[in-house]
């Protein structure tokens, strides 16, 4: 191959002197393709986000202005009506309340266990750690769906419908395995010479662990905590079978009753995706700090190779 | 519980590094390890272990309504399964759910991997915005994204059918999409599948990072054209990851309940859009058929595991 075709890509550490040249065919060729890979790249991009943007732009929008033939793409005299009349709707602050109960219960448990399981995983070598392993890979992967009934009976046999800590317990136990798998490797990342140093030192064992070891694994705990809390709040499935009654609801069923409710007097859909913004916003935020390290827990096997 | 002495290694040993690594403790007979296990396994057998077993008894039980007013259940064998099993309405079901988590699992693993090349293609401020907007529809609530949907295609103010009219299209003024069994899917289609390109996009693309632009680079000066790049080099390298997010969708896209459910609250013929979830959700909650339900639901079960085995042995290679 001759060197023009290859002149366009910059070789690393290459003594190759740079030189201005006329643009060749294939250079004027490869810039167009790049020109248009881009331009895909952002149409695509945009038809990814529409839906998004055109929750936070309807939820701005008079609701008036949504019913007219023509959809306008762009906020024009935007207004917080939508979200006052959200917030201040009836129903709204029990299911916020809930939310933020379930929710803060089931990430507090999930730490505390996954974290002294993953501790065990990590730190000891004891018979029944690799059945332990493999069980919590597997009890991962099972489906909301195909318990769900038992966990309804379970529940309602011993009065704990409707109630925080019945949902709390089963989202505690759906998030607990995936949680264990990824505390893990945090555990496995501080060495415990660390650990060992501090004793040496002087420092009692607890306090070389406060000292030393928690600091390092903060972020996992961070990463773990918001991994917990993104799936308890947008739970929908078990909410769904175990807290029937409307004064339980957590926001996931109250969004889903909201947009019923309004359905029967023509759907105010201004207010209904003010609605899903509130509750879309929490977790859009606390997504983007987790999201590298959940997608690098989920398939870092396959990665590697 | 006297951890602190635990660990501690003999005062005498004289440790190579590599040693601590491949052995982090002493192999302890202590009761440590199970003390720190046993907050966890105990909430795993109380949210899910006990439900399981009360299945596996449930489905083996006559648990009519009968039961419901505190008979003692009696126990019937396979009686359950058969009944279940043998009636066609279930297996509609079952062959109807197949073929959505297949097309669903392709499509979003073929869309997914044509946003990785195309990441890996461009330049750092488009990558960039694909990226986010890609996070953006990955970070959505499903609950909240099924709603954004149903007024996307709402019947008549939804901007669909405004833009298909526009188009030329004029039989879409106010097509109702969720009345067809059909067109009902395919609107499901285009929501699981917005919201799982993300995660296969973004873990694919990773996958091309790990790809040396050495490699690239000498295959081009070899005179390679894209295409056989392609062919023979990037989509070889990133296979593993490939086949574990197809897989991971196919277990993911089998289960899918909650996005049909709130899709058919606007009115789509129930029994006609039914998933498997959603049937073992009629048949429980529903018509309150305890030993039925709890039959698929083991299904279901053993159907997950049997399709995970290979995922988590891909996992556990890793572990070590």
């Amino acid at each position: 191959m001759t060197a023009v075709t290859s002149a366009p890509v910059p070789v690393a550490g290459a003594a190759r002197p740079t030189r201005r040249r006329a643009p060749t065919a294939a250079g004027v060729r490869r810039r167009a393709v790049r020109f248009a890979l881009g331009v895909v790249g952002i149409s695509a991009a945009a038809v990814w986000a529409f839906p998004v943007y055109w929750m936070v732009m309807s939820a701005f929008t008079p609701a008036a202005r949504l019913r007219s033939a023509t959809p306008s793409s762009l906020p024009t005299s935007p207004t917080m009506h939508s979200f006052t009349a959200v917030i201040g709707g009836s129903s709204s602050p029990a299911a916020l309340r809930m939310s933020l109960a379930v929710t803060l219960v089931t990430v507090l448990a999930v730490l505390a266990f996954a974290f002294l399981a993953a501790l065990a995983v990590s730190r000891y070598r004891f018979s029944g750690r690799r059945s332990f392993i493999l069980a919590v890979l597997f009890i991962q992967m099972l489906p909301a769906e195909g318990l769900f009934i038992a966990q309804y009976k379970m529940l309602s046999s011993v009065g704990l419908l409707n109630s925080v800590i019945g949902v709390s317990v089963l989202y505690t136990a759906t998030i607990v395995p995936f949680t264990v798998w990824m505390l893990r490797g945090f555990v496995a990342g501080v060495p415990v010479e660390l650990e060992e140093a501090a004793m040496v030192d002087g420092l009692s064992r607890s306090k070389a662990f406060l000292r030393i070891t928690l600091p390092l694994l903060a972020p996992g705990l961070v990463a773990s905590g918001v991994y917990a809390f993104l799936q308890a709040w947008n739970e929908f499935t078990v909410a769904l079978v175990t807290l029937p009654a409307e004064s339980a609801q957590t926001l996931s069923l109250w969004l889903r009753s909201f947009l019923a409710a309004s359905a029967n007097r023509g759907v105010d859909w201004s207010q209904v995706m003010a609605a899903s913004a509130l509750l879309a916003v929490p977790v859009i935020v606390f997504f983007l700090i987790v999201q590298n390290r959940m997608a690098s827990g989920l398939v870092s096997g396959a990665v590697k190779g | 519980m006297s951890s602190t002495a635990t660990r501690r290694p003999p005062p005498t040993a004289t440790r190579a590094s590599t040693q601590v690594r491949e052995q982090p403790a002493v192999r302890a007979r202590r009761p440590t390890p199970y003390l720190l296990l046993l907050p966890a396994v105990a909430i795993l057998l109380l949210g899910l272990g006990y439900p399981v077993y009360w299945q596996i008894v449930t489905s083996l039980q006559e648990y009519g309504l009968a039961q419901q007013f505190g008979q003692p259940p009696t126990f019937v064998g396979l009686e359950n399964y058969a009944r279940i099993f043998t009636a066609d309405s279930l297996w509609t079901v079952v062959v109807r759910s197949i073929v959505f988590c297949l097309v669903n699992a392709f499509v979003t693993v073929a869309l997914g991997l044509g946003f990785a090349l195309l990441m890996r293609a461009v330049g750092r401020t488009v990558r960039i915005t694909i990226q986010v907007s890609l996070l953006l529809a990955w970070a959505m609530p499903m609950v909240a994204a099924v709603t954004v949907w149903k007024w996307l295609f709402g019947w008549r103010t939804g901007v669909i059918n405004w833009l298909l009219v526009r188009l030329g299209f004029d039989g879409f003024a106010g097509h109702n999409w969720l009345a067809q069994p059909l067109s009902f899917f395919f609107v499901a289609t285009v929501i699981i599948v917005w919201m799982s390109v993300p995660f296969v996009a973004l873990s694919v693309f990773a996958g091309l990072t790990q790809v040396p632009d050495e490699v690239l680079e000498a295959a081009r000066l070899d005179g390679a054209n894209g295409r056989q790049m392609l062919r023979h080099i990037l989509l070889p390298m990133v296979r593993p990851v490939l086949s574990i997010v197809l897989l991971l969708q196919i277990i993911w896209d089998l289960r899918v309940f909650a996005q049909i459910r709130l899709l058919q609250d606007s009115g789509a013929p129930v029994s006609e859009t039914n998933l498997l979830g959603n049937f073992i959700f009629e048949l429980g909650i529903g018509r309150q058929d305890f030993a039925g339900a709890a039959a698929v639901s083991i299904f279901v079960l053993l159907l997950t595991i049997a399709l995970s085995w290979p995922y988590v042995r891909s996992l556990m290679k890793e572990q070590a």
